[in-house]
């Protein structure tokens, strides 16, 4: 009984300091999505100039797996992101862009050069589709499937690791589904 | 002096409480952007984690107190438009959180600290006091003769 309470003590101390010793290796500016395995928001955004008439909506996330990623001009992890982002077009990977919370002719300007990675563009300056999507910053990645629904979300830039390790083996599996 | 210190505290009571709402987003409406203002406290910003978009300067936080007056203005409840952000968000951003499954460690918390610790620091004290309340063994008569030595001489022997 005398032991046990010297024990006891020592033993919810421990449990406590794992949990928060865990917790301190998670990164809390990483919020989990809402949207996982939800439908992508409704939105019909036009592009960036010349080619305003070619946004991004949508309906254009049906069919195939892609990768939507949100950037912008201001964004300096973007412009760490964006070579990775090329080699993934050339590739044959599917990516389509968010110009989010930027001038239209920013990131026109921005694309044009540094090369242009995206199928399709839309301009968000407003940001409130990125907000739809429940982005926090630039960058971020979204996995959509062939029904338009968010598979999963990736904050900060696509390193090698990040996509040799979770997305490319995430879309080869959606493939796959379709 | 004094007036000097009387002129400092003054300013200081001046002072209102700082807050990143600029002029030109509020409503014009009184009741509808004091509501708005209630609701942007309990937000938190998800650029600069444990401020509200009430306090916070981050273009997101500017945005989404616009979105918030949006809501407010299309006629919206306080909760409609708490839902609405944390649809988008998630639970997180509310610095209050919800009592539900996810958090009633973190509601229970206080209770789990505080009525163990407070058993123990009772069954403490009660063991405690129990053996102050054992009799006092009197002294011996060698003891007895000492103390009245003392008593008398102010000093040991």
């Amino acid at each position: 009984m005398r032991r046990l309470g010297f024990i006891i003590p020592i033993a919810l101390f421990l449990m406590v300091a794992a949990a928060l010793g865990l917790g301190l290796r998670r990164d809390p500016s990483i919020l989990p999505s809402m949207l996982i395995d939800r439908p992508i928001p409704v939105f019909d955004l036009p592009g960036l100039p010349p080619s305003e008439a070619e946004g991004l909506a949508s309906s254009d996330f049906s069919g195939k797996p892609v990768l939507l990623n949100v950037f912008a001009s201001w964004c300096v992890a973007c412009v760490i992101e964006h070579p990775m982002l090329l080699r993934l077009q050339a590739q044959g990977v599917t990516i389509h862009g968010l110009d989010w919370k930027d001038e239209p002719a920013a990131g026109a300007d921005w694309l044009a050069q540094r090369g242009n990675p995206y199928t399709l563009i839309g301009s968000d300056p407003r940001g409130r589709t990125g907000i739809d999507f429940g982005v926090t910053g630039a960058p971020e990645t979204f996995v959509i499937d062939g029904h338009g629904r968010v598979r999963y979300r990736h904050v900060g830039p696509i390193t090698p690791e990040v996509w040799s390790g979770t997305l490319q083996p995430m879309l080869d599996r959606l493939e796959q589904e379709t | 002096m004094r007036r000097l210190v009387l002129g400092l505290v003054c300013a200081l009571l001046m002072a209102g409480p700082a807050a990143a709402v600029l002029p030109e987003e509020q409503l014009a409406d009184p009741v509808l952007e004091a509501r708005a203002r209630e609701i942007s406290q309990e937000l938190r910003c998800v650029v600069c984690q444990n401020q509200s978009i009430d306090d916070s300067d981050a273009p997101l936080a500017a945005d989404l107190r616009a979105i918030v007056r949006e809501r407010l203005t299309a006629g919206d409840t306080n909760e409609e438009v708490m839902a609405y952000i944390v649809a988008r968000y998630g639970n997180f951003v509310l610095l209050k959180p919800p009592l539900d499954l996810q958090t009633i460690l973190l509601w229970s918390a206080p209770l789990l600290v505080l009525i163990p610790g407070g058993l123990g620091l009772a069954l403490y004290l009660r063991r405690r006091g129990r053996a102050s309340a054992v009799e006092p063994t009197p002294l011996t008569a060698e003891e007895q003769r000492t103390l009245a030595d003392i008593l008398k001489t102010g000093d040991a022997p």
